[in-house]
């Protein structure tokens, strides 16, 4: 989906809670100190991900587009 | 609003509701009980014939229509649906299955505690059970799979419903039944049950409140934002409770429900682990449902048609114990729930980081 190899995207589209929520956490986990990018499609699963996000120290940049949800974690 | 105080005044006007409700008509501790509810509109459609537990509560229009209107002025309607509907079903029908046996959704068990009714102490225990359980399939890769958006129309098939559930519950034509006795004769009027049922529905869709998920996420990623909205549920309602005079502490002779720890404990063991698997308690299915979210809407079927097998199999609690249909139909629910659980279980990302299809999960 990206051309950054630092880049590490997770696709929860479709995918009903709190699985968007254990797919970011697992990518958090496998790749440190690497950027997630998450694509949903719920504001339930955003709301979600950016409080477990927030909660265990990351930065995280969301951009609303259309029906979906890009979210940038940082360290 | 931020979502904190959203979360705790959510869980504490539907506690203070639960109360309410009692006082205002429904039957002792049944303020509020989503499975319930369901069980009692089985019967007012005459889809079970257990004569005390047959009335279209107008609640659970209200939970719907609330959630509905909210979800659509705030533009979170959607519809949505085709993440395995038929297994969704299967769970939500035994999801009641484990309801009926201990004898209340996990938010009637946090109200029963709330009034001193020390059984659901044991039901609490077979609930994180249960969530633990589910816990455990979710961190294997557990997914029903991904849905996918459906025309608008598939979205509007749950308010209808409820729309016609107020017309005949209103109307009250001959062939629909109302209980003479019993917690099923038992409510206040229509348009009060119905407002209190709107305004809880539009709460739980703000605030996301779930009674499953509250545990689960202390659990799972250590987050207590839902379980606040549980907490606070609970000391409303139990402060409510004291205020009423409803307040009885003990084991014995509680309302609505019975005292066989054991099946207290397996019963809601299946409660939790079903609402794991369905991401959300019998609440959060019905609110979802009318987000627009038809594989909730189906999940609510296949509850109401639990609570109709579970009534005219004579399978369901009563105050005097599980019968021992119902103990063999809770353990044969339980082993349908583990296969479904055991078969939907996807690769995880950590064993093959590389691969990107079953998880979801592209590099």
């Amino acid at each position: 989906m990206s051309g950054d190899k630092d880049k590490k995207t997770v696709d929860a589209r479709g995918k009903s809670c709190p699985e968007p929520v254990v797919l970011t956490r697992k990518a958090l986990e496998s790749f440190k100190d690497q950027e997630i990018e998450v694509i949903i499609d719920s504001p339930v699963a955003k709301e979600n991900i950016t409080r477990m996000a927030k909660n265990q120290g990351y930065k995280i940049d969301v951009e609303e587009k259309d029906e979906e949800f890009c979210l940038k974690i940082t360290k | 609003m931020n979502e904190k105080r959203l979360i705790a005044l959510s869980g504490a006007v539907i506690g203070f509701l639960g109360v309410l409700l009692v006082y205002l008509g429904n039957a002792a501790n049944y303020g509020i009980c989503v499975a319930c509810f369901i069980r009692d509109i089985a019967g007012g459609l005459g889809l079970h014939r257990a004569e005390v537990v047959q009335y279209l509560r107008p609640e659970v229009a209200g939970f719907i229509l609330g959630a509905f209107l909210i979800a659509l002025f705030m533009g979170e309607f959607r519809a949505r649906g085709g993440s395995s509907p038929l297994i969704r079903f299967i769970i939500g029908f035994i999801v009641i299955v484990g309801a009926l046996v201990f004898l209340g959704c996990p938010l009637r068990m946090v109200l029963r505690l709330a009034a001193g009714d020390l059984n659901a102490l044991l039901g609490l225990a077979g609930f994180i059970a249960g969530i633990y359980l589910g816990i455990f399939f979710l961190r294997k890769g557990f997914s029903l799979g991904r849905y996918h958006n459906l025309s608008s129309s598939n979205g509007y098939v749950l308010p209808v419903l409820a729309v016609i559930l107020l017309i005949l519950v209103a109307v009250k034509p001959a062939f629909i039944f109302f209980s003479e006795s019993g917690p099923g004769s038992m409510y206040p009027p229509i348009v009060v049950s119905l407002i209190a049922g709107a305004i809880i529905g539009l709460l739980v869709q703000r605030s996301r409140l779930c009674m499953a998920g509250g545990i689960r996420d202390l659990i799972l990623i250590k987050d207590p934002h839902l379980f606040y909205g549980t907490l606070s549920l609970f000391v409303l309602a139990l402060v409510g409770n004291l205020a009423f005079g409803y307040f009885d502490l003990g084991f014995v002779d509680q309302p609505i429900a019975h005292n066989d720890g054991l099946w207290n404990f397996i019963g809601m063991l299946v409660v939790g682990l079903g609402s794991i698997l369905l991401g959300g308690c019998p609440l959060r299915q019905i609110i979802m449902g009318s987000e627009g979210d038809s594989d909730a809407g189906i999940t609510f079927l296949g509850m109401l048609t639990g609570a109709a097998f579970m009534h005219n199999f004579g399978l369901a609690a009563s105050p005097d114990g599980v019968p021992q249909n119902g103990q063999i139909a809770t353990v044969l629910a339980l082993i349908a729930l583990l296969a479904i659980a055991f078969k939907n279980v996807e690769v995880g990302i950590t064993s093959k980081p590389s691969k990107s299809v079953a998880s979801g999960i592209k590099k």
